[in-house]
C-alpha cells in the first residue's frame, strides 16, 4: 500500500513535472521565434524605429517656436548641441534648474526655454497613434541613437542625483492601488513570468536590467509605434491598476534613474524593436 | 578562515547598507501623488496607502515577525464569510474568472469584467499551457485536499484576503478590495475544489 502510494507520488510529481516541461518548452519556442524574428528585423534597413529617428533629427533642427529657433543649442549633460553619449548619462543633475531630469523633461525645459514653444500640443500628441505623430518619441528615439554602441553611466555623484535612485527605489517597491502591485511585484525575481510573458528582474545590478534598458526606446510591433521609457512605465502603471501618471513627472525620472543604476554598464542600442 | 571570511563579508554588507541612502517616506508620497495630480479623486482614492501596504512597501514585503502578526490578525478579520455558509459555486464561472484578466485599468471602459487572472500567476488546468510562475501550481488543488469543506473555506478566506494568511503577500486581496464578488470567489473556489473541475483532472 505504502509503495504504492510512494509510486502514485513519483507518478504525480512526474506528471508535474511534464506538464511544467511542456509549458516551458512552448515558452522557449516562442521566445525563440520572437528572437529570430527580432534578429531578422533589427537591422536600421528594417526597423521602422530609425523612421522616427530620422524624422526627430529634423525636429532638433527644426526652427520654431517664439523665438524661431531650433533645438540645437540645447544641453543635454555634455554641453549645449552636443550629442554624442548624452543619453547614456541620463537622467542626470542640472545645475540651471537645480534638479535631476530625464531626456523628456530636459527637451521639454529647452522647448519652453530656448525656443519659447508652447509644449502644450507636443505633449498632447507625447505618444503616437494612428493619425498622430509624437515630436517627443521621435527626438528621443534620434537622441538615443547617438548613444549607440555606448554603455549606461548611471550619474551618482550629485547629492540629488543619489537622492533621486533612493526615491525610484522606493516608489519601484511602493505597492498600492486596487490589487496591491507594485513594480517589483513582476520585476524583482529572476525566473518569473506572467502567463508565458517572461518578466525582467529590474531590482538588481546586471545583465537583466542591462539588456532591458538596453533596448529603449524601441519600436513596439504590436503598436506600431516607437516607444520610449515614458510610455513603457505609463503602461506598467495601466497594468498595476495606477491611474495614468502624469507625462514627464519628478517620480518618472525617479524610476527610470533607478533602474539605469540598475543598467549600469549596460550597452545601448537603439531604437530596439521589440513585440 | 572561515569566520573571517563571514565576517568581511557582514562588513561589506553593512557597509553597502549604510551607502544605499534610506528616503523620507513623506518625499516619496509627495512625488508619487505629484506623478497623479491630475487622476480624479476616486482614482486618487484608489492608491492611497492602507497601513498594510506601507509596512509591505517599506519592509521589502518582509515585515518584522510582530508586524507580521499585527498585518495578519487586521486582515483575517476584514474577511467576509457568505452568510448562506456556502464556498462552493459554479466551477464553470470561476474557470472564466481564473482567465480572464481585464478590468480595474484606466483604460477599461467602465462596466469591464472583472476577471480575477489566476493564471497570470498559477497553473490550475493541465490543459492550460499559458500560465505564470509568479505563485506556485494549483493544479489538483481540491483533489489533493481530498474536497475537504475545512480546506474549500481557507481558499475562500485566501482568495478574499491572501494576507489574511500571509502577511505582504504578493497577491491580491480579491474580495477585500471588492475587486471579485462574492459569487466570482465562490465561484473561483469551485473551480479549485469541484471533483468534475479541470484543475482536478
Amino acid at each position: 500500500m505504502k509503495e504504492a502510494r510512494s509510486a502514485m507520488a513519483v507518478a504525480f510529481g512526474l506528471a508535474a513535472f511534464f506538464a511544467s516541461a511542456t509549458a516551458n518548452a512552448q515558452a522557449d519556442a516562442s521566445e525563440k521565434e520572437i528572437e529570430r524574428y527580432r534578429a531578422m528585423i533589427n537591422d536600421p534597413m528594417a526597423n521602422p524605429g530609425y523612421l522616427a529617428v530620422d524624422r526627430g533629427e529634423g525636429l532638433w533642427s527644426l526652427k520654431r517656436g517664439e523665438k524661431n529657433v531650433s533645438l540645437e543649442t540645447c544641453d543635454l549633460g555634455e554641453g549645449a548641441g552636443k550629442l554624442e553619449g548624452a543619453f547614456s548619462k541620463l537622467p542626470r543633475y542640472f545645475a540651471d534648474t537645480n534638479k535631476v531630469m530625464d531626456l523628456e523633461q530636459r527637451l521639454l525645459h529647452c522647448m519652453t526655454s530656448i525656443q519659447g514653444l508652447d509644449t502644450k500640443d507636443v505633449i498632447a500628441r507625447r505618444f503616437g497613434g494612428p493619425g498622430r505623430e509624437s515630436d517627443m518619441e521621435a527626438l528621443v528615439a534620434f537622441i538615443g541613437n547617438k548613444s549607440n554602441g555606448m554603455k549606461y553611466q548611471a550619474q551618482t555623484k550629485h547629492p540629488m542625483e543619489q537622492e533621486n535612485i533612493a526615491l525610484g527605489e522606493a516608489l519601484f517597491n511602493r505597492r498600492g492601488g486596487q490589487m496591491d502591485f507594485a513594480c517589483s511585484t513582476c520585476h524583482a525575481v529572476e525566473g518569473k513570468r506572467i502567463r508565458l510573458q517572461a518578466l525582467p528582474d529590474l531590482s538588481k545590478p546586471g545583465k537583466q536590467a542591462q539588456e532591458t534598458l538596453g533596448g529603449w526606446p524601441t519600436y513596439r510591433v504590436s503598436q506600431s509605434q516607437t516607444r520610449t521609457m515614458q510610455h513603457r512605465l505609463w503602461d506598467c502603471y495601466r497594468q498595476q491598476r495606477h491611474p495614468a501618471p502624469e507625462y514627464a513627472s519628478d517620480g518618472l525620472t525617479a524610476l527610470s534613474a533607478y533602474m539605469v543604476k540598475m543598467a549600469d554598464g549596460g550597452e545601448i542600442n537603439v531604437p530596439s524593436i521589440k513585440r | 578562515m572561515k569566520k573571517i571570511v563571514l565576517f568581511t563579508a557582514a562588513l561589506l554588507l553593512a557597509t553597502q547598507a549604510q551607502a544605499q541612502q534610506k528616503i523620507d517616506a513623506g518625499k516619496v508620497d509627495q512625488v508619487f501623488n505629484q506623478m497623479f495630480a491630475k487622476a480624479t479623486p476616486e482614482w486618487q482614492a484608489r492608491v492611497k496607502q492602507d497601513e498594510t501596504q506601507k509596512i509591505c512597501s517599506e519592509t521589502n514585503n518582509e515585515p518584522p515577525a510582530a508586524e507580521f502578526d499585527k498585518i495578519v490578525a487586521r486582515e483575517k478579520a476584514s474577511v467576509v464569510y457568505p452568510a448562506d455558509g456556502k464556498f462552493l459555486g459554479d466551477w464553470k464561472a470561476g474557470r472564466n474568472v481564473a482567465q480572464r484578466g481585464t478590468g480595474g485599468q484606466f483604460s477599461d471602459a467602465a462596466g469591464t469584467f472583472q476577471g480575477g487572472n489566476c493564471y497570470a500567476c498559477h497553473q490550475l488546468s493541465k490543459a492550460e499551457l499559458s500560465f505564470g510562475n509568479l505563485g506556485p501550481s494549483l493544479n489538483g488543488y481540491g483533489k489533493d485536499r481530498k474536497y475537504d469543506p475545512v480546506e474549500a473555506k481557507n481558499a475562500y478566506g485566501k482568495i478574499y484576503n491572501a494576507q489574511s494568511v500571509q502577511a505582504c503577500s504578493t497577491m491580491p486581496r480579491f474580495g477585500h478590495a471588492k475587486f471579485l464578488t462574492e459569487q466570482q470567489i465562490k465561484d473561483v473556489v469551485a473551480y479549485l475544489f469541484d471533483p468534475e473541475s479541470p484543475v482536478n483532472k
